[in-house]
């Protein structure tokens, strides 16, 4: 069917990293209940770092190690998602799916809606397994070690009747693979169409970067009502070919070209797309705009999944410094300048990364190349940012202490300091094989 | 006798997005038209990109060519000081540099001007 009109599939995303907006899911719930059909919602708020600030937070307090914002997410959504019959489906599980599901049993209850039927997959999390990580977490702190998992547990949990389905580390495509697969009952070594929801799950993982999120930029690529974005929502057909669209009457903008932006995302080759479920192959993909805020995917094609899921280990890291001091008006670039130096002199235990903001800054490396690269200029509006790693916190901290004497001891005018001290985390990832990493799913009892 | 080419920044005939995956980064570049097409494969090659990066000492630069999408993906490997955790960058995943990439410098030829996006620059050279 041209438009995949007929029997399809809606999954709304409504959160594309833990810190994204609370208040988008409404709309996205509004838009699927108003469709009718089958329909899933699906939050993806898992980073790298996500995970392993979350273990932290669980040894701290054992109910802990979830979504910090799991309640503002679902609270204004979670009675209208279990009336319509929109289930849904998260990592927001983080490191502890179990503590995340007994909070949403706990909201479902204060709300006075139905109780819903809730499953947790776990398995992803080896910090306690490290044995089958090889030699990769040799001497380090490990503060976290999971598994990305893919969609077949989810599959299963969704078939079985969960209305809501908690997960941790599963890959975020995974999280709209698994409804597809559920709701299609494709084989689960039919490639193409693994491929093809993979694809749809890769454009709404990131919530608004499909829908002119990230994407805006005046006078070259204009995106009406910024302030007010739709999500995403994507109609998968029993193909795996999806058209993403969002709800009516929010800002945002879709056509081919916010699509393709999200499309190669975080994507290398783009013929060979890993993923726990299949790898997907855009080689021949095309992208096609339907009519206004609507544009279709087609031509992905899959090819068998890995053998060896890829885990990611986060450990502890030493310590990050950093230091800021402004200047403005007259040779204010080269009062920064001058404060840079005075900064390299004082610290010689330390190897310091400088930064002119306003003049040179991100697009520089840490080893000062692109700074001594160029011309020194007549910046008038300036701020000095100095950066150092160390293992030892106090030796870390100088970086700290020498940036606020500048007030007294550098160049005139500086003004505005703000330092900052914070522990570091590492990660290093590696491959293990599939069979050991013991994935599993059940109803909260 | 050819009319003369006219220079422009990338981002007239193309735009693109940063994404990061440890150390390695990747950078896509889509044409605004599909008539800028062939423009943009015999200019933003791994060479120009690579030498545009040289401060970021990319270990190896891959250009994927997805014709159907008008669509380019560069890959550059050991360009972010570590990546998101090591870096000391205060953009440690480096989301900006696909601004960096889009300032490249194209040379065009005049009947495809019409193609082109965006603001003129003011820089010499440039559309009036």
């Amino acid at each position: 069917m041209a438009d995949g009109q007929g029997q399809v599939l809606r999954v709304g995303c409504a959160a594309g990293f833990s810190g994204d907006r609370t208040d988008a899911a409404g709309p996205v719930v509004e838009a699927l209940a108003a469709a009718g059909g089958p329909a899933v919602l699906i939050f993806e708020t898992l980073a790298e770092r996500t995970l392993a600030l979350a273990q932290l937070a669980r040894r701290q307090d054992p109910d802990a190690g979830y979504e910090p914002l799991l309640d503002d997410l679902l609270r204004p959504v979670l009675a209208r998602c279990l009336a319509a019959n929109i289930r849904i489906v998260s990592n927001f599980g983080a490191a502890n799916p179990e503590g995340a599901a007994r909070h949403i049993a706990r909201l479902a209850a204060e709300l006075g809606a139905r109780a819903p039927r809730i499953a947790v997959v776990r398995g992803d999390d080896l910090s306690g397994r490290q044995h089958t990580l090889g030699d990769v977490a040799q001497g380090l702190e490990v503060v976290s070690a999971n598994a990305y998992i893919g969609a077949e547990a989810i599959a299963d949990a969704l078939t079985a009747g969960a209305d809501v389905v908690v997960c941790g580390r599963v890959a975020d495509p995974s999280l709209v693979v698994g409804p597809a697969l559920a709701h299609f009952g494709w084989a689960r070594d039919d490639w193409d169409r693994l491929a093809r929801a993979t694809m749809a799950g890769h454009l709404l993982e990131c919530g608004a970067q499909v829908t002119g999120g990230y994407y805006a930029d005046p006078g070259l690529k204009d995106v009406p009502g910024l302030a007010r974005l739709g999500y995403p929502i994507a109609e998968i057909d029993a193909d795996g070919h999806c058209t993403i669209t969002k709800p009516p009457g929010t800002g945002g903008l879709i056509d081919t070209h916010t699509v393709k932006e999200q499309l190669l995302y975080e994507v290398h080759d783009p013929r060979a797309y890993v993923t726990p479920d299949v790898v997907a192959d855009l080689g021949e993909a095309v992208v096609t705009e339907l009519a206004p805020d609507r544009v279709r995917l087609t031509g992905v094609r899959g090819h068998p999944r890995p053998a060896d899921l890829k885990v990611n280990v986060c450990h502890t890291n030493g310590w990050l410094a950093e230091g800021e001091i402004s200047y403005a008006g007259a040779r204010a670039e080269a009062r920064a300048r001058l404060a840079g130096a005075v900064l390299k002199e004082r610290l010689p235990a330390l190897t310091l990364r400088l930064d002119l903001i306003g003049v040179t800054s991100v697009f520089a490396d840490d080893a000062g190349r692109h700074l001594a690269d160029g011309i020194e200029g007549d910046g008038r509006d300036v701020r000095l940012r100095a950066a150092a790693s160390h293992p030892d916190r106090a030796t870390a901290e100088r970086l700290a202490r020498e940036v606020t004497a500048l007030y007294t001891t550098g160049p005139a005018g500086g003004g505005g300091v703000r330092t900052s001290l914070r522990p570091r985390l590492g990660t290093v990832s590696c491959l293990v094989p599939r069979e050991h990493v013991p994935v599993a799913w059940s109803f909260l009892s | 006798m050819n009319a003369p080419l006219l220079h422009v920044p990338l981002h007239r005939a193309a735009h693109g997005r940063t994404g990061d995956k440890g150390n390695r980064s990747n950078i896509s570049v889509i044409a605004w038209s599909p008539a800028l097409w062939d423009t943009l494969v015999a200019q933003v090659t791994e060479d120009a990109v690579a030498d545009l990066f040289r401060h970021r000492r990319p270990t190896k630069v891959t250009r994927h060519l997805l014709p159907n999408l008008h669509a380019m993906n560069f890959v550059l490997d050991d360009v972010l000081d570590g990546g998101v955790n090591d870096s000391l960058n205060l953009d440690s995943h480096g989301k900006a540099l696909s601004y960096l990439l889009l300032d490249l410098p194209l040379a065009i030829s005049p009947e495809l001007t019409g193609h082109l996006r965006g603001p003129v620059d003011p820089s010499p050279g440039d559309l009036p």
